[in-house]
């Protein structure tokens, strides 16, 4: 089971790193959103994929779940979250001052 | 050349029961985090959906007037009371972010637990819910 | 107490979200901004000495013991840049005062220079690799607003390839701490030192590592600093001199702790391959700081060199290097924001950049001009002031363990620092006066009053050296001694 998740790591990566490669400000970000939702799988793997209780002492004896990367997921989360909506507001604010979403334009003067 | 106007009965119609429902399962969502999945962050979102679906199918006017918040200061308050759970707790000489929890009997639920958790999972929620609408306000106020 | 040493995290946030309320008053924002950061100073200080009289302070949260809960851990290490930050903040905002202007300080600007602080400060003093990430995500927030905040075109430019570039390396944060608690199965910084030692780093351990190298390196500017130069120019003065001063300090700060603390078995890690990046980013860093005519690029260049130059201290490894380091460090942040600060005030007094077009300001402005010569004595590293202690130190410790490459680099880097700084004094401050008495622009008080404090400030730390020699040298102890560490912290209850 573990194999498969690293497996659909790996191809998120790869479509992520694809993106970020881009030339248009809205696929790179949607580049690192691809990249988050990878990173988030990972921590859950790292964790055990196992069939478990709740983590709780009433049911000391079944085998338990693992909550710390679950709180490590959600709180990378909801930076990304935090994150991803402020880079989206800033690549909008910045299509409509310099008027151009290409990263080639954005590059800066000639002589810097 | 006129523009053609959306025709958007369907949104209007169903958007006035629907932000109702979304609104019940935020708020059930945020009290059930405590042993269920849910909580502060979950229940905030849902809430924000429920409003941002108030400000498609309605103009922004319409909501401004039945909503008079700034929803950077909703953001704000919610952060305050976050940190003062954490922060009140070294009032009490306990170190930082302590929660505690007692059990109460109320008068409609008989015994129930409460925890100053969920005074912290209110300002989350209240912080999720200001961040959000403010950044969709802001995007759609110049846009048109 | 313990809970004292959360205050510099806490009281930053909540006073920025009371000035969040207060958006219309904007000298009642200065000042409250200005009190918090001198407490958060006094506040520093007084932690810093407990430190030394009852050991590293530990605070739990929620009461819940290590290794299962988050916690804050006070060394001198820690407590030392807390103090530095707290008081280049509180300088930096007093120039701010009067250089930022109304339409900046109306939006939000002074919540988040705290909420900036509030970061860095969490950053020093936490003992979780998660919550370091948290806090390190904070700074990054509370940064990528202040490179925005204006929002001219070079601004919005720089800060998408700043924003994008952070975001990439918070995610392989993310990647690596997801392989190192595969491994190790904890977070916590004393209990992964622990379980690391037991196991012997092997080349699972060892790659690992080298990926918090390379996220900390895009943090600090080691080798991978593309983007420093592009986003250190653009924001305003007072925005420019707390980025310069403070934020590649966490980075450097993070791995150093790495380095000493956990991953400190393998030598081809933390000893030769740190010193080739610390030897490249010096190389290229001064061939950056001669190449560029505009001032504001020279700095950023200059901030390269600082950092491969505290690099090599961390490289060299014994006890002495690292005690040059973490003098060096201390000097660094005083004197790169004074020099943020001196390089803004030029581009504002003469209203150009590249420093062949300003000539003769020792006519218009002689104690500006001399506190240039200051700085760049004392960046230089000459005695009695602040860099020497720092740059003997290291020197003397490359001597110690033989690393006689490391140690040409680092003194050669040395003169041409001082190359550089003294070009642009050649240039701008002597020479023919072209700005005649009538045209020139008056010095604001606000502005040469905080250059002056910094000035102080660098003067009392190269004298005063003998009197923080105690609170280094315990800070490079226990940095260089992991056992101190592992022991206050997994060591029973305090």
């Amino acid at each position: 089971m573990e194999t498969l998740i690293i497996m659909l790591i790996g191809i998120l990566v790869a479509v992520a790193t694809y993106l970020i490669l881009s030339r248009n400000i809205i696929r790179i970000i949607l580049g690192t959103a691809v990249f988050s939702h990878a990173v988030h799988l990972l921590i859950l793997t790292m964790g055990g994929l196992k069939q478990g209780n709740v983590p709780l002492l009433k049911e000391a004896d079944a085998p338990y779940a693992d909550a710390l990367p679950q709180a490590l997921i959600l709180t990378a989360i909801v930076i990304s979250f935090a994150v991803t909506a402020f880079i989206l507001v800033l690549a909008y604010r910045t299509y409509q001052d310099v008027g151009t979403e290409d990263l080639d334009e954005l590059r800066g003067p000639k002589n810097e | 050349m006129k523009t053609l106007k959306i025709n958007d009965v369907i949104l209007r119609t169903i958007s006035r029961i629907v932000v109702f429902i979304i609104l019940t399962f935020g708020v059930y969502l945020f009290l059930s985090g405590h042993n269920t999945p849910g909580g502060g962050f979950i229940g905030g979102l849902v809430l924000a959906s429920a409003i941002v679906l108030l400000y498609l199918s309605t103009d922004i006017e319409t909501v401004q007037k039945s909503l008079p918040l700034d929803f950077k200061y909703v953001a704000a308050t919610g952060v305050l009371l976050a940190t003062s759970t954490g922060f009140g707790s070294l009032l009490f000489g306990v170190p930082f972010m302590s929660q505690t929890f007692a059990y109460f009997d109320l008068p409609i639920f008989g015994k129930t637990e409460l925890t100053t958790v969920t005074l912290f999972e209110a300002g989350v929620a209240l912080t999720v819910v200001g961040v959000l609408v403010t950044i969709i306000l802001s995007i759609s106020e110049d846009g048109g | 107490m313990n809970n004292l040493i959360v205050l510099p995290l806490i009281i930053p946030i909540m006073v920025g979200i009371i000035l969040v309320f207060l958006r219309p008053y904007v000298k009642l924002q200065r000042a409250i901004s200005l009190i918090t950061m001198i407490g958060i100073t006094g506040v520093s200080v007084f932690v810093l000495n407990r430190v030394q009289t009852d050991g590293i302070i530990r605070l739990d949260f929620a009461g819940w013991q290590p290794p299962f809960g988050i916690l804050f851990v006070a060394d001198s290490f820690a407590m030392l840049l807390v103090l530095t930050a707290s008081i280049v903040t509180a300088i930096c905002l007093i120039y701010a005062f009067s250089s930022i202007g109304d339409k900046h300080e109306k939006m939000y600007f002074y919540p988040f220079v705290l909420f900036l602080v509030a970061g860095v400060n969490g950053s020093f003093l936490t003992g979780d690799l998660f919550n370091l990430f948290v806090c390190f995500e904070v700074m990054l927030l509370a940064s990528y607003v202040l490179i925005t905040l204006g929002g001219t075109k070079p601004q919005l430019r720089e800060s998408i390839k700043y924003v994008v570039i952070n975001v990439l390396a918070s995610w392989f944060f993310l990647v690596a701490l997801a392989y190192l608690y595969g491994t190790v199965g904890t977070l916590n910084m004393a209990h992964i030192s622990e379980r690391v030692a037991e196991e012997g780093q092997g080349p699972l351990l060892t790659t690992i590592s080298i990926l918090f190298l390379i996220v900390f390196s895009l943090k600090a500017g080691l080798l991978l600093f593309f983007w420093l130069p592009g986003s250190y120019s653009v924001p305003p003065t007072a925005v420019a001199a707390l980025f310069g001063a403070l934020l590649t300090k966490v980075g450097i700060y993070a791995l150093f702790r790495t380095f000493t603390l956990i991953f400190y078995h393998d030598p081809l890690i933390s000893q030769t391959l740190i010193g080739i990046m610390a030897g490249i980013t010096l190389i290229v860093g001064c061939i950056g700081a001669i190449a560029f005519k505009d001032v504001r690029l020279i700095v950023s260049y200059n901030v390269v060199i600082a950092v491969g130059f505290i690099l090599i201290g961390l490289a060299v490894g014994t006890e002495t290097s690292i005690a040059g380091s973490i003098y060096y460090i201390i000097h660094d942040m005083i004197a790169k924001a004074m020099l943020f600060l001196l390089a803004g005030t030029m581009i504002y007094l003469t209203g150009k950049s590249k420093i062949d077009e300003m000539s003769g300001l020792i006519r218009n402005y002689p104690l500006f001009g001399w506190m240039f010569f200051l700085v760049t004595c004392s960046l230089a590293g000459i005695p009695p002031l602040s860099g020497f202690v720092g740059k003997i130190l290291v020197g003397q410790g490359a001597i110690e363990s033989g690393s006689y490459i490391l140690l040409g680099l680092a003194f050669i880097s040395s003169i041409v620092v001082l190359y550089s700084l003294l070009r642009i004094f050649l240039n701008t401050i002597f020479g023919e006066t072209i700005i005649s008495l009538e045209d020139e622009k008056p010095m604001k008080m606000g502005m040469i009053i905080p250059i002056v404090l910094f000035g102080i400030a660098t003067i009392s730390l190269g004298l005063g050296a003998e009197f923080i020699s105690g609170y280094v040298a315990d800070a490079a102890h226990t940095l260089s001694n992991p056992s101190v560490y592992i022991d206050a912290v997994m060591g029973g209850d305090k």
